[in-house]
Parts: C-alpha cells; sequence; structure tokens
C-alpha cells in the first residue's frame, strides 16, 4: 500500500492556499475552544499528519447524519477535513461496492491498526441479529469487530450516541447505543439528529492535532460544543425571563417571536450548539424557525415526555394515580375513622361518673 | 367506693378529643406565638409555660389512639404511649399556670383555640386524681355545702337582712314567675354584698320582678373550672332546675367571669338540652335597660380617670365587651383603655380556678405583674371591673406589689348613679 | 441512569407516586380527623357562627392587632416572608402554572422571572432567619422536635434547588431540574403526615375557633 499523503500535501495538491488554511486552523482552535498560542501546533499538526484513515459504519440509521455532513456549503472547514481524512470504508459514500467495499475495509483495518478512527451513525439491533446486516455480518458482529483495532470511536448522531430513534419506546429492535456495547476503548458522542457538521470536523482535527480526544461531558459529548444548553444562548430567551410565552403556533406571542416554553420547547434541559452556529450555512435554527427544541441531542429525546408538552409539565398518568389514591385514601380513611368513631364512643360508653368521691386517688 | 384512676383519665381525654382538637394539633408548626400571648410565660420568661406545651399529654393521646401513624408508632416501639408521671408532672401547667383565659387562642395564626383544648385536658387530668387539692377542695364544698367556699343559705340570708336594713329595698326570695332569678357568687356573698344592693336598687329603679332562690343561688361552677362534666352538670342543674320552678324568663349571672361561662355557654351543653329560659350576664342586662332608656341616671358623672378591666370570661370568652363601655360612657368622663383590652386584654392571674390553688399562688402574684404595669402605663386613678374573683385577684395583687388604687364592680357603679325615685 | 432518564422518573412515576401519597394521606387523614365529630351546640348562639368561622379563616391572614404584633414581630414578618414568597414563588412562576394548568386545567397570568428570582432570595433568607430563630429563642429551642426540623428542610429544599437550577450553579440544569422536581414530591409525600399538614387544616382549625367565638358574639 502506498504511503498516504500528509494533510498538507493533500490540500495543496487541490489548490487550497496556506492562508486558507491557517484561517481554517484558527477557526477550528476557537471552537474547540483552544487557546490561540496553540494555533501553529495546530496547523503543523494538520501539515504533518498522514491523513487519518477513517472507518465509517453505517448500523440503524436513516443517513440523515451523512446528509448533514455532506450538504454543507463548500468549501468549509467540513469539507475541508473530510478532503483531509482518508474515508476508506463508507457505505454512502465509497465507490466500490460488494466484496470490494468489504476488502478494503478489511485492509483499511491491517494497514491501519491500532490507529484508525472509527465512526459509527445508527443504533445496533440486539432483539435479532437480522434486523440489520452488512455482507452478512450483524450490526454487532461488524462494530466489535472493527472497533477491536480502531484508536477510538467517534458516535455521531444520537442513534450511534444514545440509541435515538429506534430505541424508542417500546424499542422493537432490542436498539443499543455504541458506548453500551465498546467499553474498552475511547469514545466521543457527537448527538444530534443530526449533528452540527461541525463538530465532527472539529472532534477529529483535535484528534488529529494532539492525539487525544478532546475534553468531554458527562455523556461523553465534546464540552466545548455541548457545554451550554440552548435556552441559554437562545434569542428568544428575554421573553422566558419576562414571562412573555407564545400559547400557540400561531398566535400572536409566536409571530411576535416570543418563548416558546409552553409549546414545549426542550431548551433549557438540551445541550447542543444550534443557538451558537446555527444551521444551512448559519442561516437559522429551530427555535429560529418558530419550533421548539425537540431537545435531539440528549438522550431518549423520543420518549422525554412529548414534544409539545411543556418542560414542568408531569408526564401522563397523574389523573389515574390520583384516582387510584383518592380511592385508597378514602378506603383507609373511612376504615380509619371508622375506628376512630368506635373507640370514642366505647370511651364514652365507658364513662364512670365523676363524682366528688372520684377525684382523688385512694 | 371509686376513685380516680389514670385509667379514667386516659378514657377522659379519649373522649373529649373531637374534629376541632385533630385539627388543632395537626396545624400547630411549634410557631411560639402563644407563648408571647400568655401573662405565664412573658412575666416569668420560662418557655415550660408555652400554652401549646401544656397541652403535650393531650397531643399524645390523639396521636397515638385517633392517626393511623401514630398507632403505627406504639405499635413499632416508636413511640412511647402516655404515663400517668406524665399526667402528674403537667399538673403545674394545665392548672397552675393557666387561667383560661384564652389570649393564646387569640393569637394562634393557624387558628387554634388552645383553651378549648386545655379545658378538655382537665377532664382527663380532673379523672385521673391529678386535679390540684384547693380545686378538689373547692368542688367537694360546692356539691356538698352548695357553694365553693362553704357558704349556706344562712349567710346569704344573713347578707339579704344586711342589705335590706340597709337599703331599705325588699330582696325578694323564691318569687314564683318573676322576670329575673338574680343569681350570686360566693365571693360577691362573703365580699362584696354590695352587688346585691346594687341589684336591688336597679331593679326597682327600671321596675322588673326579679327574685333570689334559696335552692339555687350560688352561680360559680368549680366543675367547670377543676375540668369534671358530671360535677359541673350537677351544679347546673341545680340552676335550671330552680330557673324553671319558678318559671322565669332570665337568669342573671353575677358578677363573675367564669360563673358566667359555666350557665350561659356550657350549662346547655352540660344538660345536653336547650335552656326554656335565657342567661344574661348582668351588665348585658343593664345595657339593655340603658337602650330601652330605662336607666335614668343623676347626672352627676365620675370624673376620675378610670379604666376597666374586661374579665376573661365575660369578654373574649363570653361576648360581653361592648355592654361595659356603654354603661360606662353613661356615667363617666374619663374613662380611658388599657392599650390591651376587650378580647385583648390581659388576665388578672388568678382565673380558671388558679386563685383556688394554693401552691400556685406565687406564681400568680408574680405574673400579677402584667396587670400591675398595665394600670401603671395608664396612670388611672380607679380601675372597675365585673368580676368578683378578678376583682379580689387584683387587690391582692396590689397589696403584693404596694400599689393603691380603688377598685369597684361596674353595676355597683351604675345603681350609684341612678336617680333615687 | 443518565440525567434525562432521571428527569423522566421525577416527572413521571415519581411524580405520580407523590401526587398519589399526597392525596391519599390527604384524604385518609381528613377523613380520620372528621369521623371524631364535634359536640352539639345547646346554648342559645348569638350568630350560627358560619359567618364568623369563615371570616377567621381569612381574618388570620392578616397582620394581628399592634399590641400582639410588637410582642412577636420577628416570627410573623420572616413567617410572612417565607410563606408569600414561597406561594408567589410557586404560583407565579410561569414554569409552575403550566404544571398547575396541567393538572386542574386552570391558568393565570406570572410574573416575570427576575421578580420570582428576588421574590425567592428573600424567601429562602426569611427561611434561614427562622431557623436560626429557631435555634436562639428559648422557646422555640425548647418546642422544636426532629419534626420542625424536617418541616423546615422539606420546605426550603424546593425553594433552594429551584434557586440552583435557575441560575444553573453546581449541577447541569436537567439534573437540578430533577433534583427540584424531587425535592417537591419529598414534600409532597410526606405532607400529610406531619405537621406540613397545616397547609390544609389551618381552615378546618381557624373555622372552628372563629365559629365558636362568632356563636358567643366574639370575633376572633
Amino acid at each position: 500500500m502506498t504511503k498516504q499523503p500528509t494533510i498538507g500535501e493533500s490540500l495543496r495538491s487541490q489548490g487550497i492556499s496556506r492562508r486558507e488554511f491557517m484561517k481554517f486552523c484558527t477557526t477550528a482552535a476557537s471552537l474547540m475552544a483552544i487557546s490561540p498560542a496553540l494555533i501553529p501546533q495546530l496547523a503543523k499538526a494538520l501539515e504533518n499528519t498522514p491523513r487519518q484513515s477513517v472507518i465509517w459504519l453505517s448500523f440503524q440509521e436513516c443517513t440523515g447524519c451523512t446528509e448533514s455532513l455532506t450538504r454543507s456549503h463548500a468549501p468549509n472547514l467540513e469539507s475541508l477535513i473530510f478532503n483531509t481524512i482518508s474515508l476508506d470504508y463508507h457505505h454512502t459514500l465509497q465507490a466500490a461496492s460488494g466484496e470490494a467495499a468489504e476488502l478494503a475495509r478489511a485492509e483499511a483495518m491491517k494497514a491501519n491498526n491500532g490507529k484508525y478512527l472509527l465512526v459509527v451513525d445508527g443504533s445496533i439491533p440486539l432483539a435479532n441479529p437480522g434486523y440489520s446486516t452488512i455482507a452478512g455480518m450483524s450490526n454487532k458482529d461488524i462494530l466489535l469487530e472493527v472497533a477491536q483495532g480502531a484508536k477510538a470511536v467517534i458516535a455521531v448522531g444520537t442513534c450511534a450516541a444514545f440509541g435515538g430513534l429506534p430505541k424508542a419506546a417500546p424499542n422493537p429492535t432490542g436498539a443499543v447505543a455504541v458506548q453500551d456495547l465498546i467499553t474498552d476503548k475511547p469514545i466521543v458522542n457527537v448527538p444530534g439528529c443530526p449533528p452540527i457538521p461541525i463538530v465532527i470536523s472539529s472532534v477529529i482535527a483535535h484528534y488529529v492535532t494532539f492525539g487525544v480526544l478532546p475534553q468531554l461531558d458527562g455523556l461523553k459529548r465534546p464540552l466545548s460544543f455541548f457545554g451550554q444548553n440552548i435556552h441559554d444562548r437562545c434569542y428568544r430567551r428575554p421573553f422566558y425571563e419576562r414571562g412573555w410565552f407564545a400559547e400557540s403556533f400561531d398566535d400572536e406571542g409566536a409571530k411576535q417571536g416570543w418563548c416558546l416554553y409552553k409549546l414545549g420547547c426542550k431548551g433549557p434541559v438540551t445541550y447542543n450548539a444550534c443557538a451558537i452556529f446555527k444551521w444551512n450555512d448559519a442561516v437559522s435554527f429551530p427555535i429560529e424557525a418558530g419550533h421548539g427544541c425537540l431537545g435531539c441531542s440528549e438522550p431518549d429525546f423520543w420518549d422525554a415526555g412529548g414534544f409539545y408538552q411543556a418542560l414542568s409539565v408531569p408526564l401522563t398518568g397523574t389523573a389515574t394515580a390520583v384516582s387510584y389514591a383518592m380511592v385508597g385514601g378514602a378506603a383507609l380513611g373511612v376504615v380509619g375513622g371508622l375506628l376512630n368513631r368506635q373507640k370514642k364512643s366505647e370511651a364514652k360508653q365507658h364513662h364512670e361518673v365523676v363524682s366528688i368521691a372520684d377525684l382523688k386517688r385512694t | 367506693m371509686s376513685a380516680a384512676t389514670f385509667a379514667r383519665g386516659y378514657q377522659a381525654l379519649k373522649e373529649n378529643i373531637d374534629i376541632s382538637i385533630a385539627a388543632y394539633f395537626q396545624s400547630c408548626v411549634h410557631c411560639g406565638m402563644c407563648a408571647d400571648a400568655c401573662l405565664f410565660y412573658t412575666e416569668t420568661n420560662d418557655p415550660k409555660y408555652t400554652p401549646i406545651h401544656k397541652l403535650a399529654p393531650l397531643r399524645k393521646v390523639w396521636e397515638q389512639e385517633y392517626t393511623l401513624l401514630g398507632r403505627l408508632k406504639v405499635w413499632l416501639g416508636l413511640a412511647q404511649p402516655l404515663k400517668d408521671e406524665e399526667l402528674a408532672e403537667w399538673k403545674e401547667y394545665i392548672y397552675d399556670s393557666c387561667t383560661l383565659c384564652g389570649r393564646c387562642s387569640m393569637v394562634c395564626p393557624v387558628g387554634n383555640d388552645l383553651v378549648y383544648m386545655i379545658r378538655k385536658a382537665r377532664e382527663g387530668m380532673a379523672a385521673a386524681g391529678h386535679a390540684p387539692a384547693g380545686l378538689i377542695g373547692a368542688t367537694t364544698r360546692a356539691i356538698q355545702i352548695g357553694s365553693p367556699m362553704g357558704l349556706k343559705w344562712l349567710a346569704l340570708q344573713t347578707q339579704i337582712k344586711h342589705v335590706e336594713n340597709d337599703t331599705g329595698l325588699t330582696i325578694p326570695i323564691d318569687q314564683v314567675g318573676a322576670e329575673f332569678l338574680v343569681l350570686m357568687s360566693a365571693m360577691e356573698i362573703i365580699n362584696f354584698p354590695e352587688y346585691l344592693a346594687a341589684v336591688a336598687k336597679i331593679m326597682k329603679h327600671v321596675g322588673k320582678t326579679w327574685t333570689i332562690s334559696t335552692e339555687a343561688f350560688e352561680a360559680t361552677n368549680s366543675g367547670i373550672q377543676i375540668g369534671a362534666s358530671d360535677i359541673a352538670k350537677e351544679l347546673v342543674s341545680r340552676i335550671v332546675k330552680a330557673a324553671e320552678k319558678l318559671q322565669v324568663k332570665t337568669v342573671i349571672s353575677p358578677e363573675c367571669g367564669h360563673a358566667y361561662m359555666a350557665i350561659r355557654w356550657e350549662g346547655p351543653n352540660l344538660m345536653g338540652r336547650y335552656f326554656k329560659f335565657q342567661v344574661k350576664h348582668i351588665l348585658e342586662v343593664l345595657d339593655e335597660f340603658r337602650d330601652q332608656g330605662k336607666l335614668k341616671t343623676d347626672g352627676i358623672f365620675e370624673t376620675a380617670r378610670l379604666t376597666y378591666h374586661d374579665p376573661c370570661q365575660i369578654a373574649r370568652r363570653g361576648g360581653v365587651i361592648e355592654q361595659p363601655r356603654n354603661l360606662l360612657k353613661l356615667i363617666a368622663r374619663n374613662f380611658v383603655e388599657m392599650a390591651d383590652h376587650g378580647k385583648m386584654n390581659w388576665c388578672c392571674g388568678g382565673g380558671g380556678g388558679v386563685s383556688a390553688i394554693d401552691e400556685a399562688h406565687e406564681l400568680r402574684t408574680k405574673v400579677f405583674n402584667r396587670k400591675k404595669n398595665q394600670l401603671q402605663e395608664l396612670k388611672v386613678e380607679k380601675l372597675v371591673t365585673a368580676c368578683a374573683n378578678c376583682r379580689i385577684i387584683i387587690e391582692e395583687g396590689f397589696e403584693a406589689y404596694q400599689m393603691e388604687l380603688p377598685i369597684i364592680g361596674l353595676t355597683e357603679m351604675v345603681a350609684e348613679h341612678l336617680v333615687e325615685k | 441512569m443518565n440525567y434525562t432518564e432521571f428527569l423522566l422518573w421525577v416527572r413521571g412515576p415519581a411524580f405520580h407516586f407523590a401526587t398519589a401519597i399526597l392525596v391519599l394521606g390527604l384524604t385518609l387523614r381528613f377523613l380520620e380527623m372528621l369521623f371524631l365529630g364535634s359536640p352539639r351546640q345547646y346554648a342559645a348562639v348569638r350568630s350560627n357562627g358560619i359567618a364568623g368561622g369563615i371570616r377567621t379563616v381569612i381574618s388570620r391572614f392578616a397582620p394581628p392587632e399592634p399590641g400582639v404584633f410588637q410582642r412577636s414581630w420577628f416570627i410573623i414578618v420572616a413567617g410572612y416572608l417565607f410563606h408569600l414568597g414561597f406561594f408567589i414563588s410557586f404560583f407565579l412562576f410561569a414554569p409552575h402554572i403550566i404544571l398547575l394548568k396541567s393538572l386542574l386545567g386552570v391558568s393565570w397570568p406570572g410574573l416575570p422571572a427576575p421578580v420570582i428570582n428576588i421574590i425567592t432570595i428573600i424567601s429562602l433568607f426569611a427561611m434561614i432567619t427562622l431557623l436560626i430563630n429557631r435555634w436562639y429563642y428559648p422557646v422555640l429551642r425548647f418546642l422544636s422536635d426532629f419534626e420542625d426540623y424536617l418541616s423546615w428542610t422539606l420546605a426550603f429544599l424546593p425553594l433552594f434547588t429551584g434557586y440552583l437550577a435557575f441560575h444553573h450553579i453546581w449541577l447541569p440544569y436537567p439534573l437540578m431540574l430533577a433534583l427540584h422536581i424531587l425535592s417537591v414530591e419529598i414534600l409532597m409525600i410526606v405532607l400529610p403526615f406531619t405537621k406540613l399538614i397545616h397547609t390544609f387544616t389551618f381552615i378546618i382549625a381557624r373555622w372552628t375557633n372563629g365559629a365558636r367565638a362568632a356563636q358567643k358574639g366574639v370575633q376572633v
């Protein structure tokens, strides 16, 4: 196998100037909250690193994540990075098919054993391996096999990160997330349905530069992108503070752009960078388009109490609980009450008239 | 012969717990405001006199007998049942340091009627044999002799003769069909026969028929104070029988706080039936006379700076608040109110039977300080009241604190100002 | 369990359980109490007591007269601030109104978040002073038992966790929010079985006291 060209070589062969490259490095550094002093290091690393081998596995997914990444506006950071990695295996994007494709995967695994990055989108069905197979292999088997030689695993999209839609109740396929199966490799979750494209390119850039994964939060998400919630960075936040809420999607409040909390916006419990980077080349994001945040970068967001139920509203079932409780309370109360009544009337029946002779002890 | 036992006391506590008591115990959040309303706390600064603390035994019975959780606690051994020693210990709180004045019931933010509970707690204490000896003595005399102070009809008869001689008026005795049956308190018979003279004068002045009963002249009810409903009932029934026998329209309760409460408010409940006659306090009757224009005053006003001490059971617990003020306005120019008056008055310290408890004497003298300060702040020259017991306690208090201030009963004062007909 | 699952649990099963215990407990305790009955009034009353009872239920919300206020001013002022703060932040904070609307079907306007914030701070401060007072004032130190401190803690936590959640202090918001809801649920579960039930029983307490006094012609 021929030696992989470095990223620098690759970029230059595509006619990308040094100036553009440095601009990319600066942006990437700021996104990942890396000190500006480290920008030269970032540039140097990217310049001299061989193109990173990446194996991309797609399981139970909708290709939305790939769409999101590839539909980004060229030339931009994402395409830059995607041009600079060696995407050795990707169902949707690879030219090869059939045995040739699987051979490419096997070769990449062998050539870069212990060094390649594994990117996964989609969840893994455990209920029946037949629900999703690739070249006759179950998703679980192929994941375990590829993960074995990987340096790190990046779970792209909420399905891979947390199970996502396939895992939604009643989870017919027994879908699980990557982190449920892989426990011995570093994992980065880049959730979102789909995730913001720049996040994945930045994570790869960070990895290429420093050889380690970026700082993660408790859910293994890169802190620099998932450190703040939508609510805190939402441009509609002042309306929340003032208590001005849209009550329906077509009322005056909605037209005035008031807060969508009452319409079920999950911004307060959703950690993502949508409110900062926005989508479609920073044109807009769901809240700006007039719809509340669905909380797609959070675990179990499909089952998190209804997209249009306000966050403070309890999940359905209260009425049933209350009706049972009232019956139970009434039954217990009547029993307790009757016991009390009986006890009191017994005390009255046994009352011995107190005369002046009874005021002292004998 | 039967006797008091702990079991009987416990039984009585169980008998007396009702909806309101359950609500009171559940509602108390230990805010401590009742302490600030109780002169036994304010004058001693001893937290043990906090009114709600006085109810700890009753609370225990309610919780352990009438709540599921309380029963469970006992069953699991997490709570100790009430002990006789506790009741013995609480005698000081339930009797010696509570005059049943009910001021705490006025301030409780959750609305607890604490004094209502103290009275129920006394039922248990009395049946358990933990009532103070002084009160037991008074109660025994009331039943056996007819008066807590051991006075027989003969004593009253003697006083009646004196009054008749002094005033030249006739005191009607056992007159069937009279409009009013006039009762007396033992203290009035001994210490303040002026009251009887005043009533006689007023009745003549307004031209009403009235009588005194040889069978029921004593209005006070030690049974109420000690907390023995059965005894209280017997005492009340004497009055009811006499009133019905004499076919009076109205029974007049004398200048005595507890007598009024006993016959006016508790009497029908003790008897378990409605009365066929009315019960009124003498001040109510006088105020009605005033309202009807029947009281013709001589136009000579009291000019001394004076104030009125509201007896707790007549004002706060009895509802006779405006009447004495109306009467005072009729005859006094310089009437001033104490800072806390009417339904918020401070007790003299001797109500609720406390005046009959020997071992409480020192404590009640100490807490009289409250009334003393109230009066000194006001700088009055005369004190008017409408309760013979208050009057004696205040006089004793003055003596203890070396104060000089004339005290007079309001009925007497009104009588003094009527035109001689 | 991740925080989303935790939040869902407190918003779902835990909330249903807490509400059920609250309802069950209140029903039980009210029946237990009501079956005890009330003695009949035979005395010729000055009023039937109904109006007086209602008046006392309402009038004891008002500050007492000056004589009483002077003596107990601290507990009255701090008590007011705490109770008012608690109920304003409970009933007039927008997310709570939505919650209550989903349970009760009725809605009302709320207050701006910064106002609720200030009220919560005042309420928290009042509660802390009440606790200190409980330690230092001899009457309260004498009276106070475990239940008093438990009640204080259970009333304090919802305000405190709500404040932390609102300001994103200490824990991630969803976790803090879940703890906030959980603290309320604990309060709901314990309420019927402790003196916290005064939230409801004060009505009966004031009513009986006021009605009996009104029958005698006294407004208490």
